[in-house]
């Protein structure tokens, strides 16, 4: 039973994105829409082109990279809710960079932005860090509470001091051309490359490095950890910072692609939170990140299309998305129950 | 008890085992840990069902679904973890779960306090019934289990491990209340793997091994030797052998430490004691004296607030664990799973925590797998860990072999110092023998060892000179060749310290 359990453990998510989409079947059904029409309008709208794909494609890099930052961190056991707070304080910090140095040329504006987003996003992870190192405070708390300071900062930031003088709308001037990220083959930019080399990258990072050997141990058992000489503090400290910064990158690269100007809660499609969902259903493996990142991207692109073509309500998306989430995560849960 | 059966995933605990308690009889179940001694006790409770077999009260057929039936039917169990509400008083422990005759108001205080008196002063179990459980010693909380059990009207009485709490002289008290008990009438199931005591202690004696009853034999007719033989199922040495101490230099000084307990009260009060290249000291104590505290503050894991740690000539007062490991210490930790491996790191992995960073290991930012398997391939070899292979989760081996991984982990690091915490807690004999040799084997290398154990045995058994550690300070020191059992019981027991050696250490 135990072998059984164990082999059905890699086919549990793929189970319980099926159910899911059954179950979803039966909701459209309800809605008094034929499920196999809307599901194919779905999967047209996510796949059926190669604009599609591409469209689908820059959707999953936001959900990639806070994805890719919480697999590491969750290593640590680190909860690192504020992906969405770090992406707003990243794109904020690229933008401060683009439009104050907007004579730069590209070759030096375009890895300048990239590192504000960086830099933002890992300074705003800084300070739970702080806080749970230093003052023992509970990370998911501090997190979670700095995202609404993240979002409301930007808000102020964008009527305020950083507001396009000749625009009257809530946003900052535009990214310099020399600012946004490049498109490399079609309209693939930089930013999806960036994400795909940095899959590997967490790979080894927590794998064959010992600084991930440092990070899982802590998050196995931080007491085992410290009695043989490892500190927790600088673990737990670079696992939220390096979440944070990936986060803040994935903010600085939607901004200064898609928007090609810092707004307010516009920017951001709750990556920072559905980046979490990735994590967790990737089961903490950056390749699979990628995998279901571009899934959730499907998802979601597929949902539009289906409200637009086929007159299936906006919500129904989101309970479908939710559905996904709870039963594959639900159907590891099983599948993990007989080890 | 007949042809009892039991399953757990992947063992079989009990293999028609049949077991018969006569009344007044004190019967003692010998085995080694994992023999399906407390298994079989647990059913016999109710905590357990059996697969197959039956339970027979005199005549009858019994079926426990719970404790509570067997309670009913006068049966009475003290764990080795005591189960008492630390907050309520004696008489209230008593009462618990206990329905009350004037429901919905609890028993007159008054009529507790009188049955308990009454129980206590027939059988010579002295408490205090008005006392806070968590003020009593740990001898007196055993009384008070025993007490309980009675007043709950047990005639059989069963008693896991009783005396791996007590000093020598409350494990004869307990011995002398068991035998009042039995003239009484009261029948008693007595689980150990000492063999003294048994011997000292029961009527007749169920040996198990591997789940299954090796033989029954009344105590008369056995001997320490011909017990432990049929224990472990071959002929055992039962003395540690090991030649006389060429003590160096001091290696490990504690001077005068303080630290609080983790309920932020003082535990260590100034303790001093020294340990020198080539010796083993051993912390003879009742547990909870300040052992784990100062475990922890020597390997740089508990705040010290006075007083100094030196290793080697390096202070590592208040330093990193970090720190204290540079510093030539090596600790196998009393909390095996708390503090000393990663259940789902593999053995390989485990084998390299603290190491896993150096040029060894780890080239050019990378860690080297090939190195870390080869090197964990030799320690599994060297210290026989007996495992399916390097890859294999930590968390899926069995206690000894976990112990023997720390033990090789360790080692590895070649410490100057070793702290040995508890080092053979649960283990069976034969991985108890392995880690006494190692032990030794390091002592005669010139390693400075300082041995923390609550087994009284174990100390006299490996210990250079003796040190008895009570609240906090260490109450005395003895050479090992002039040690004197009852001075050093005295001495746990925190009376009559003495005279030389209230200055530890030479």
């Amino acid at each position: 039973m135990r072998a059984a359990a164990q082999a059905a453990r890699p086919a549990a998510p793929v189970l319980g994105v099926l159910a899911a989409l059954l179950i979803g079947a039966l909701l459209l059904a309800l809605a008094g829409i034929d499920p196999l029409m809307a599901y194919g309008v779905m999967l047209r709208g996510a796949f059926g082109g190669s604009r599609q794909v591409q469209e689908t494609i820059l959707k999953a890099v936001p959900l990639a990279l806070v994805g890719l930052g919480l697999s590491v961190s969750l290593r640590a056991r680190m909860w690192n809710i504020g992906g969405e707070g770090q992406y707003f304080i990243g794109a904020l910090f690229g933008t401060m960079v683009a439009v104050t140095f907007p004579g730069w040329p590209a070759w030096l504006l375009v890895p300048a932005v990239l590192a504000g987003g960086l830099l933002g996003g890992g300074l705003w992870a800084a300070i739970p860090a702080w806080l749970r190192t230093r003052r023992g405070m509970n990370e998911i708390i501090s997190t979670l509470m700095l995202n609404y300071i993240a979002v409301l900062l930007v808000e102020y930031l964008v009527r305020g001091p950083l507001q396009d003088p000749a625009s009257y709308l809530p946003e900052s001037a535009q990214f310099a051309p020399a600012a946004r990220m490049p498109a490399l083959i079609g309209r693939l930019h930089l930013g999806v490359f960036i994400a795909l080399a940095l899959v590997p990258l967490c790979y080894l990072l927590i794998w064959r490095t010992p600084l991930g050997f440092k990070l899982r141990a802590v998050g196995s058992r931080a007491r085992v950890a410290r009695t043989a000489g490892i500190d927790p503090a600088a673990s737990i400290a670079f696992a939220l910072i390096f979440s944070g910064a990936l986060a803040g990158l994935a903010g600085l690269i939607e901004v200064s692609y898609l928007h090609t100007r810092l707004k307010g809660q516009l920017i951001s499609g709750g990556y920072g939170f559905s980046g979490i969902l990735v994590a967790l259903i990737s089961r903490l493996n950056p390749f699979a990140v990628v995998i279901v990142a571009i899934f959730f991207a499907a998802l979601t692109i597929g949902m539009d299309a289906t409200h637009s073509l086929a007159q299936v309500p906006a919500t129904l998306a989101d309970a479908l998305q939710a559905l996904v989430v709870l039963l594959v995560l639900g159907a590891d849960a099983l599948a993990r129950r007989g080890e | 008890m007949r042809g009892i059966v039991k399953h757990f995933p992947g063992v079989l605990a009990n293999d028609h085992v049949d077991f018969e308690l006569a009344r007044g009889e004190i019967h003692a179940l010998l085995g080694e840990n994992g023999a399906g001694k407390t298994t079989l006790m647990n059913i016999l409770y109710g905590l357990y069902r059996p697969d197959a077999g039956e339970i027979l009260l005199g005549e009858q057929a019994v079926h426990f679904r719970s404790a509570f039936d067997a309670i009913a039917r006068g049966l009475g169990m003290v764990h080795q973890h005591f189960m008492l509400v630390n907050s309520f008083s004696v008489a209230e422990n008593m009462t618990l779960g206990q329905p009350s005759p004037r429901q919905p108001l609890l028993e007159d205080p008054n009529t507790v306090r009188r049955r308990i008196a009454e129980i206590s002063n027939q059988h010579g179990l002295r408490v205090d019934p008005t006392a806070v459980v968590w003020q009593l010693s740990v001898g007196e909380q055993q009384r008070v289990e025993i007490l309980k059990a009675l007043y709950r009207g047990a005639e059989v009485l069963i008693l896991d491990e009783p005396t791996a709490v007590l000093t020598p002289q409350e494990t004869d008290e307990l011995l002398a209340i068991l035998r009042s008990l039995a003239g009484q009438g009261k029948s008693i199931v007595f689980i150990s793997h000492k063999l003294h005591e048994v011997m000292a202690a029961s009527d007749r004696v169920t040996v198990l091994r591997d789940g299954r009853v090796v033989g029954t034999v009344p105590t008369r007719e056995t001997d320490e030797r011909a017990l432990a033989k049929m224990m472990v199922g071959r002929d055992v040495t039962l003395a540690v052998a090991k030649g006389s101490a060429r003590p160096g230099e001091v290696l490990l000084q504690v001077d005068g430490v303080f630290a609080d307990s983790d309920r932020e009260l003082p535990c260590l009060q100034g303790l001093s004691l020294k340990v020198r290249a080539g010796e083993i000291v051993g912390i003879a104590g009742v547990a909870g004296n300040g052992q784990t505290e100062l475990e922890e503050a020597i390997v740089g894991l508990r705040p010290v607030k006075r007083g100094r740690i030196r290793v080697c000539s390096t202070d590592v007062t208040n330093q990193s664990p970090k720190t204290c490991i540079q510093a030539g210490i090596g600790l196998i930790p009393s909390d095996r799973y708390g503090m000393g491996m990663l259940p789902d790191f593999s053995v390989a992995d485990n084998l390299v925590l603290s190491t896993h960073a150096g040029p060894r290991f780890t080239r050019r930012g990378l860690l080297n797998r090939g190195a870390i398997r080869a090197h964990a391939a030799k320690l599994v070899h060297d210290f026989d860990v007996r495992t399916p292979s390097v890859d294999t989760p930590g968390g899926a081996l069995s206690g000894g072999n976990i112990q023997k991984m720390i033990l090789a982990r360790e080692l590895s690091g070649q410490p100057r110092v070793l702290i040995a915490a508890q080092p053979t807690r649960g283990l069976d004999v034969s991985a108890t023998e392995f880690i006494h040799r190692q032990i030794i084997a390091q002592r005669d290398t010139g390693v400075a060892i300082l041995l923390l154990s609550t087994e009284l045995d174990e100390v006299l058994a490996l210990s250079d000179r003796i040190a008895v550690i009570y609240e906090g300070q260490i109450a005395g020191m003895v050479d090992r060749a002039e040690a004197d059992l009852h001075e050093i019981g005295l001495m746990m027991a925190g009376r009559g310290g003495p005279a030389r050696g209230a200055e530890a250490g030479p």
